[in-house]
């Protein structure tokens, strides 16, 4: 029987706004904190105002390449030094470039929360982008993008993104080309530094073995006073305009088994007023269960796929709506079909009252198993504050998601999802003769 | 926190764990077959058998189970290894009713029908190719067939593309009633329950299943290599990879746990954990010697905890600008620096500081606090892993010497190499 409503032992188990401390710094800075008395670690995620929107179409790439570059040395300490200091301890920390942010993320035991907050903080604000460092990360970097472009997977998402995105930024890949990369000196990463980092809209959310008020004191110890009075506010993003039709494009990897085929379109952003109608109908769609409808038809019932799912991104703007499926190339077409005709019948038929029970249920009920873990408070108090939900956002969900009705989600997919205007990218080996 | 283990009268172990932090349980079955049970002929049969066991029972039709787990709010998963196969179930507290009826319902009435087998032919088909788009995977089989001349251990838990190809429903039905028995099985829990009533619970549902006779398992403990094999693999892309790797002991001898010390200092700790994640191993040997010193972009170590010795592997990604070759030389001078001296006791205390902090982020979760009471047992027992910090702690630095000397010796590695076409070579 599904269930809408949560036990009250899971209710209480959520972080909500008796059990989480906020606190803005006077430069802009936002910590988050919740206590786990049962931990002996410590998790933290965040993120800051700089991401590849920032960069130039012949630079791309520049803003990750900055972020993976801060942990290369800085004025205080080399490469080796500082993952002397998390390694001695098995702590981690680690940076990631994106689109609208750049986000952090690190893990220690309880007791050693000073030194990794003392790392994140001089690593931000003291890199010395090290020239011998630099190159071999490029070098690194440049082999990702060999990997990437053997990827079935990548370079499908990556051609879909050009082609449903176009002239709009998220058809850019953050991670940027070989040939932008190399355009990237020390220089670059310096200015962009320089220009970008900042601690305005840097958010910081830490969960674990640690009473709130002394995570936010010592995040306020080491950066409190940090200032950057030229960091910009963040672009605005253009409107994106529909596609006018369906387009297909196939991009040829020699030498592969398997093909990745990615229909989709933008989706709502996680702002929304339909977000959470379209996320529940996503559910049922391409996740519920073993992947939803999507898995049910594609794997289950004509065997065509180990994997066939759809995701809804969300995020700060129109984030892709994509079902994706991983097939035998012989089966691109015949598995395109069957994902259409799926599309067709999410969009033009209400989903059936069990179903939308069967996902509600699911989503209400795990809710409080994602939350189990310090990562996973941290990425909720993270999504709370990155999207303005409210502190008490967790302990609405059940409402929120129980209040969805079937004629909201019917709305939502016809609302994003065109059949006749979608996108269709595939990556695959050469075409034998038909 | 309450441990209790029994035995029941058909042979099923119970494990049961008290976690009373949040009001979740994680449920896991373990079967005692893996791919280490295979001949040629049907490799991959054991895996196949665990996708078998999501297409119904007269009680479960097909696609029903999973969709009821998800009902309750669960996450489950499955996975087939070369020791062995766990299916496990994470759910609130309150619907735990549903995974032990049904873990208990399709470990004997699983009906293998003839067309869901054949669907899930071209699925597991669809698997392996997904498999083959990656280099990596292609050099692993090709090594891995390389390292072993006879024992299971040597095929891939996907199994051959022939296998696949050809094996029939009988072959998976009677695989599956073969191993599937309540006496070749280990039934863990752990989480939010009272372990009396839980256990009455168990013995309810679990205790009337009969017990049978287990098949005499075919591994058979095979002699290290008496000298080195190289095996190249080519394939498309522009990026060479660099597989060596080296018989292990097995998890039950205390050689495992100085051989864990040495990978942490070549290549970075060792995680065994299945949910928490790692951290990084810039400051290891290798990653210094190789990476730093731009001959490659990185480095991996791996040892793995298993019934029969299987491998210890290190895997380097060489850099663009460097042939396999480069990379060979540094790394035998790294193992033969570990082999000729012993380490100092600080860097033993570092290794055991990191596997500490790894253990305790992996008991964050009672997803992976479950995982280990059951994971243990299918190569020795929970003991293991309640010992595991204290024996590494016991490692001395002339054993992480002898364990380097007795096990890495080149001549009894294989040297696997992913040589690109698109590459200069």
């Amino acid at each position: 029987m599904s269930e809408t409503k949560l036990k009250p032992q899971h209710l209480a188990s959520i972080p909500g706004p008796d059990d989480i401390t906020r606190v803005e710094l006077e430069n802009g800075v936002v910590v988050l904190a919740r206590h786990n008395p049962h931990s002996l670690s410590v998790t933290l995620h965040g993120y800051l105002q700089v991401g590849s929107l920032f960069d130039p179409n012949e630079k791309l790439g520049l803003a990750d390449f900055t972020a993976s570059a801060l942990m290369r040395g800085t004025q205080r300490r080399d490469f080796q030094a500082i993952y002397d200091s998390l390694e001695s301890i098995g702590a981690s920390l680690g940076f990631d470039g994106g689109t609208h942010t750049t986000s952090f993320g690190g893990r220690s035991l309880a007791e050693d929360l000073e030194l990794l907050l003392e790392l994140l903080a001089e690593t931000l604000q003291k890199p010395s982008f090290p020239k011998g460092q630099v190159k071999k990360l490029r070098a690194q970097l440049l082999t990702s993008l060999a990997l990437r472009a053997q990827d079935t997977h990548n370079m499908a998402a990556l051609i879909f993104d050009e082609m449903v995105y176009r002239d709009h930024p998220y058809a850019r890949a953050e991670e940027g080309h070989p040939e932008t990369i190399n355009a990237i000196g020390v220089g670059d990463l310096i200015a962009f530094h320089q220009a970008h980092y900042g601690p305005a809209g840097m958010v910081i959310a830490i969960a674990g073995g640690v009473e709130p008020r002394e995570a936010v004191e010592r995040v306020r110890a080491v950066l409190e006073g940090w200032n950057n009075p030229q960091q910009p506010t963040p672009p605005d993003l253009p409107e994106w305009e529909p596609l006018p039709e369906k387009v297909y494009r196939r991009v040829e990897i020699p030498g592969k088994s398997q093909s990745d085929v990615i229909i989709g379109t933008a989706g709502p952003p996680r702002s929304a007023a339909d977000y959470i109608p379209a996320a529940v109908g996503n559910n049922i769609f391409g996740k519920f269960g073993l992947m939803g409808r999507i898995g049910d038809v594609v794997r289950e019932q004509a065997g065509l796929a180990y994997y066939a799912y759809s995701g809804l991104g969300g995020g700060i703007g129109p984030g892709p709506w994509t079902v994706e499926a991983g097939v035998n190339p012989a089966n691109e077409e015949r598995a395109a079909d069957l994902i259409f005709a799926e599309i067709r019948r999410f969009v033009d038929e209400p989903v059936t009252k069990d179903e939308l029970s069967d996902s509600q249920s699911n989503l209400i009920g795990s809710m409080p198993l994602s939350l189990e873990s310090n990562g996973g408070v941290a990425r909720a108090l993270l999504n709370m504050e990155r999207y303005s939900l409210g502190l008490d956002y967790y302990r609405r969900y059940p409402d929120l998601v129980g209040a969805v009705s079937r004629d909201a989600i019917r709305a939502a997919a016809a609302h994003y999802l065109d059949p006749e205007r979608l996108a269709v990218a595939v990556a695959g080996p050469e075409r034998k003769g038909t | 926190m309450e441990f209790s283990r029994t035995t029941l009268s058909n042979g099923l172990q119970v494990l049961l764990k008290e976690i009373h932090t949040a009001p979740i349980i994680s449920h896991w079955l373990w079967l005692r077959v893996g791919s280490r049970d295979e001949t040629p002929g049907i490799t991959g049969i054991s895996h196949w058998v665990e996708h078998m066991q999501f297409k119904g029972t007269p009680t479960f039709p097909a696609g029903q189970l999973d969709k009821d787990i998800s009902r309750d709010g669960g996450f489950w998963n499955a996975m087939t290894y070369i020791d062995w196969t766990t299916y496990f179930e994470t759910v609130p507290a309150d619907k735990i009713d549903l995974a032990l009826r049904l873990e208990a319902d399709r470990l004997n009435n699983s009906v293998f029908e003839p067309e869901e087998v054949a669907s899930e032919r071209t699925v597991i088909i669809s698997e392996r190719q997904g498999n083959e788009n990656h280099p990596l995977f292609l050099l692993d089989e090709n090594v891995q067939a390389a390292a072993f001349d006879a024992h299971p251990y040597r095929h891939e838990v996907i199994g051959e593309m022939a296998d696949l190809e050809s094996m029939t429903r009988d072959d998976l039905y009677k695989h599956y009633r073969s191993f599937y028995l309540p006496n070749n099985a280990v039934l863990a829990l752990a989480g939010d329950f009272d372990s009396e009533k839980m256990l009455a619970r168990i013995r309810a549902l679990f205790e009337p299943i009969p017990a049978g006779e287990v098949p005499r398992r075919v591994a058979q403990e095979e002699a290290p290599l008496s000298e080195e094999r190289q095996v190249l693999t080519k394939g498309p892309g522009e990026t060479v990879f660099v597989k060596v790797t080296y018989r292990a002991p097995r998890a039950a001898e205390a050689d495992f746990f100085a051989l864990s010390v040495v990978d942490s200092l070549l290549a970075g700790p060792s995680n065994l954990n299945l949910f928490g994640g790692g951290i990084s191993n810039k400051t290891s040997r290798l990653y210094r010697r190789l990476v730093e010193k731009e001959l490659a972009v990185g480095v991996s170590g791996g040892l793995q905890a298993t019934i029969d010795p299987f491998l210890y592997a290190i895997t380097i990604t060489v850099h663009p600008e460097r042939k396999a070759e480069d990379v060979v030389g540094p790394l035998d001078e790294e193992i033969a620096r570990i082999q000729n001296s012993p380490p100092k006791p600080e860097e033993l205390a570092r290794a055991v500081k990191q596997a500490e902090a790894l253990f305790a982020y992996g008991s964050e979760s009672i997803t992976n606090q479950a995982f280990w009471l059951g994971f243990a047992e299918m190569f020795d027992n929970y003991d293991w892993f309640l010992n595991y910090l204290d024996r590494l702690r016991a490692v001395a630095p002339e054993d992480v010497q002898s364990a380097a000397q007795r096990y890495l010796q080149p001549e009894q590695r294989v040297l696997g190499v992913y040589q690109p076409e698109g590459a200069a070579a």
